[in-house]
């Protein structure tokens, strides 16, 4: 685990020397004060409209984050060979692999805390409350960025990073509506439309199921077994997604 | 310390797959202690066999072995040095940090970790750059970290992927050096190049290559030395009978004759030829000046096997 945790240090210490995640990061931070701003301008509901935006803002630029510094996180190592010294040291595929998921998840951490942190001081100033419905929000917008990381990486394992960036992005999107799709496919009555319909419910991670958004801004608290079970089958999931990603580095010739 | 058998690897690349062989059936053995060179033109399958030794690619057919483990095992790994062809490294890391962080795979104490990292960076010239970000490293500074990283582990054998490549004269004498020391330390170097005069200097055994087959395999001085090529020799011709002779053998192709001056420069493919040439200079007033026996060189060598195996 030594070893994991070596490729974990470095792949943190590579992101936070990537410009991308301070540009990222700025601009979180900027929309999550212009909520502020936003809030000045409406007529009442502070609490609702500043816990919208707030969760929003950090729903969408933690994702981005997770998609932009994924996508290149194997393809780049394999496109300027730094992989080749790596994998020549004592250090299997599987725990290369687990290193740099590692890394990025705690760069994403880090990142989510700065932004939440941000987050509470304008609840603060805004006179607003935080409980324990935002925090469940907060909780399950990690354990999405978990699964996007591992479908980011999983791309990254064997494509460009523009393409790891086109599929990773639309399984984002598609991802947040295999719900509606499998209905409007089960109301279209045709076999082949359900089917297709049934096909992405099934191998498309639901990303629905950890946005708790909606509901925090109405301060609706999640029932505590429904929170677990969400929890483990977010974590189940990455680890899946993961192992695929492991499986297909170990067999790839670095030719 | 390295045992090849019967490899194959076969490639398919591009959108249309097309197949590649990059190794058919190669046989090799390396033994403890020695410098193998392995020579070979570009897409010889040079590079292939120093990946499946590195354990980045895995044969399609056959066997590798490195001290006695299959190659790519983990485990056979904490006693292997491997730079790659034209290194590139973590660029927003400094010298010492790479190296420190090379280091920490392997079971090295803090202390130990500390003490290799300085004299690696003093071995290979890189002192004072140490503190440098890699990205602000020449190709030939990368080089040279690439090789110290590769020597972090102590390792029993160094592999090195044209390791020369990219280098002016100077650091290429240094980077020679450098394995020819580590010889002397006890530890086997299989590398790759194809720059001739770099085996020739400081290699025990020599491997070529072409098309993915190993054609010749053997000791530098047997291969280099082994077939005398011609002999030469130089004469000042006094006398016109002698230089009329000369020209006359010349004409009849029994020999390759240049003048310069009163000088000429005789060339013969057989001995006994070209010690009856000799009597007969002698005899007729010629003075010699030089008698020389031209070997092959591991060029001259090279080029015939590449040649002989009848594929371009």
């Amino acid at each position: 685990m030594k070893k994991v945790w070596i490729i974990a240090a470095n792949t943190f210490r590579e992101n936070i020397r990537d410009r991308i995640l301070y540009n990222l990061l700025v601009f979180a931070l900027i929309m999550i004060l212009m909520s502020l701003a936003l809030v000045q301008l409406s007529t009442g509901e502070w609490q609702r409209i500043t816990v919208d935006v707030g969760l929003s803002g950090i729903s969408i630029f933690g994702s981005l984050m997770a998609i932009f510094l994924g996508i290149s996180l194997v393809s780049k190592e394999i496109e300027r060979r730094t992989i080749y010294t790596l994998l020549s040291k004592p250090v299997s595929r599987a725990r290369f692999m687990l290193g740099k998921y590692l890394g990025l998840v705690f760069t994403i951490m880090v990142n989510l805390a700065i932004m939440v942190a941000v987050y509470l001081i304008v609840l603060f100033f805004l006179k607003c409350y935080f409980d324990w419905s935002q925090a469940q929000a907060i909780i399950l917008i990690l354990v999405k960025l978990l699964i996007v990381v591992a479908v980011a990486l999983f791309f990254s394992t064997f494509t460009t990073p523009t393409l790891s960036a086109i599929f990773t992005l639309s399984i984002f999107v598609i991802g947040h509506l295999t719900n509606d799709i499998k209905t409007f496919s089960e109301r279209a009555g045709k076999p082949l439309v359900q089917y297709f319909g049934q096909a992405i419910y099934y191998l498309i991670p639901n990303l629905s199921n950890y946005s708790w958004l909606d509901s925090a801004t109405y301060g609706e608290i999640m029932p505590a077994k429904t929170f677990l079970l969400t929890l483990l089958a977010g974590i189940f999931t990455a680890g899946f997604i993961l192992a695929l990603a492991s499986l297909i580095l170990d067999r790839k010739d670095f030719a | 310390m390295i045992k090849i058998e019967n490899l194959h690897k076969t490639f398919f690349v591009g959108f249309r797959r097309k197949r590649v062989e990059a190794l058919r059936g190669l046989s090799l053995e390396v033994d403890k202690g020695e410098i193998f060179g392995f020579l070979g033109p570009n897409g010889a399958g040079k590079t292939t066999i120093i990946k499946i030794l590195a354990g980045l690619i895995r044969p399609t057919a056959g066997k590798a072995f490195v001290m006695g483990k299959p190659a790519g095992e983990v485990e056979s790994k904490n006693k292997i040095g491997f730079l790659p062809e034209q290194p590139d490294f973590y660029q927003y890391l400094s010298g010492e940090e790479f190296l420190n962080f090379c280091a920490r795979f392997f079971p090295i104490s803090h202390r130990e970790r500390k003490q290799r990292i300085n004299r690696l960076l003093d071995q290979v010239g890189l002192e004072r750059s140490r503190k440098l970000a890699l990205r602000k490293y020449s190709k030939g500074m990368l080089q040279r970290i690439g090789l110290a990283q590769a020597l972090i582990n102590d390792p029993e054998l160094v592999i090195l992927d044209e390791p020369m490549s990219g280098l002016d004269p100077i650091g290429r004498k240094e980077i020679r050096d450098l394995i020819a020391s580590l010889k002397q330390q006890g530890k086997t170097v299989f590398f790759n190049t194809h720059i001739l005069s770099d085996v020739e200097v400081i290699c025990d055994r020599v491997g070529i290559i072409h098309l993915g087959r190993l054609l010749k395999v053997g000791p530098v001085k047997e291969l280099s030395s082994a077939t005398i090529q011609s002999w030469e020799i130089q004469a000042e011709v006094r006398g016109e009978e002698l230089k009329k002779d000369l020209e006359a053998r010349g004409k009849r192709g029994e020999i390759a004759i240049t003048w310069q001056g009163e000088h000429a420069l005789v060339r013969v493919n057989d001995e006994e030829k070209a010690q009856a040439l000799v009597k007969m200079i002698l005899e007729k007033g010629g003075h010699l000046t030089e008698y020389f026996v031209h070997r092959q060189n591991l060029e001259d060598y090279f080029w015939k096997a590449v040649g002989a195996s009848g594929e371009k």
